[in-house]
């Protein structure tokens, strides 16, 4: 397949702010190339001082589940209720659980 | 707060922010700690006419940049070009009202702004010029960003307080204004044929009115006298490598930075000769508060 070289390809932008552990996705954007593409991020996406670390990569490069894989990817789990931590007392001071 | 949607829970938490999310949070005020009387050492009148030159640098490139509103290649760069010239607004307003206090007349940044005539204009002329294309938008800005931040560097040593913590807060700003530029003209001067062609052309639109930014006029004379200011005359050398370096990247030829004197026409914006193209601008930047000058906002 051949890219059309008039648009810029496209990113996803992921943000790590303040507050946040990890970076998280917070949109897409057009960029020439992985440069412009950190500099578009600064400019859209960390205006309101949202930010500390910006991680921006072609939306190409991800590889994504589908809506048709949901059941056999995602029902399996829906019932393994001793999968989730609740059999245990966390401790008060024990963060991000 | 909540985390109902993951981008506004990056925004940092503080009991005000809590509520205003929406107008930003967690913000740094330049002038915090900063004593803003108006030091009894320092000429009152010297310090106003340089924080007005520099003011008004900044408020007519800020209104050039904003013309690029629904006018950018890309929707991308015209956030880019706006931030900038927000950036730019910004230290607009903390130097016009630097200005009016230490004149002392009782004008405000908004009477400054709004309600002076391009013969009061103390700005220079690069940044008055029209647009153009985007490769001559890219060059103006390029060489006023390495130009402002290398004064900018040496104002934070400024016997007044305020405009070198106006200054501690301009030089951020412009480092990553250069910076864009510079990625842009690397980016169109080592492009196409046609982008380094619309990039030298640029780069050499602008050039007769760079020789005003290297000469010495009365403000800045007196300003560095005082310890107040700097004299742009001593930042040329500076200025000049930086831009060569992105010049040679970009594969771009620089001409020769002319000196004012050889220029046909003497003076410049900084004793209040304008190109024709101040006036417009001025009109429109002025038409809501003069057709309403009792508004509020």
């Amino acid at each position: 397949m051949t890219r059309d070289r008039r648009k810029w390809p496209l990113y996803e932008v992921f943000i790590r702010g303040k507050r946040g552990l990890n970076h998280v996705h917070v949109g897409s954007l057009h960029a020439a190339d992985d440069r412009m593409a950190l500099t578009h991020a600064r400019d859209l996406y960390t205006r309101r001082n949202e930010g500390v670390s910006i991680w921006v990569v072609r939306s190409d490069a991800i590889t994504a589940s589908t809506p048709d894989e949901k059941d056999p990817f995602f029902a399996p789990s829906g019932d393994k209720v001793y999968r989730h931590p609740t059999f245990y007392d966390i401790p008060e001071d024990v963060p991000h659980i | 707060m909540t985390d109902d949607h993951v981008y506004l829970s990056l925004a940092e938490g503080s009991e005000e922010g809590e509520a205003r999310w929406a107008f930003g949070t967690g913000f740094e005020d330049p002038l915090h700690g900063v004593d803003t009387a108006v030091p009894e050492e320092l000429d009152s009148r010297i310090l106003a006419a340089y924080c007005l030159a520099l003011g008004d640098d900044a408020l007519v490139l800020a209104q050039r940049l904003a013309e690029w509103c629904t006018r950018a290649p890309e929707l991308e760069e015209e956030v880019a070009l706006a931030n900038i010239g927000l950036d730019l607004l910004g230290q607009a307003r903390l130097l016009l009202s630097r200005a009016g206090q230490a004149e002392g007349a009782g004008r405000d940044e908004d009477a400054l702004a709004y309600f002076r005539n391009a013969d009061a204009f103390r700005n220079v002329r690069l940044a008055e010029l029209p647009n153009g294309d985007f490769a001559f938008s890219i060059a103006r800005l390029l060489v006023m960003a390495t130009w402002r931040l290398a004064l900018f560097e040496r104002l934070t040593e400024s016997k007044d307080p305020v405009l070198a913590a106006v200054a501690a807060k301009g030089v951020k700003e412009l480092t990553y204004h250069r910076d864009y530029t510079a990625q842009w003209t690397v980016r169109l001067g080592d492009g196409t044929q046609e982008s380094h062609r619309r990039m030298q052309r640029g780069i050499e639109e602008i050039w007769p009115y760079t020789g005003e930014l290297f000469t010495t006029a009365p403000p800045e004379r007196e300003a560095t006298e005082a310890g107040i200011g700097i004299d742009p005359a001593t930042v040329r050398e500076d200025v000049e490598a930086t831009l060569r370096q992105v010049a040679d990247a970009a594969t771009l030829t620089l001409p020769v930075i002319p000196t004012l004197t050889a220029s046909p026409r003497t003076g410049g914006g900084r004793v209040g000769k304008h190109t024709d193209a101040l006036a417009p601008l001025l009109t429109e930047l002025q038409s809501v508060a003069r057709a309403h000058p009792e508004a509020t906002w």
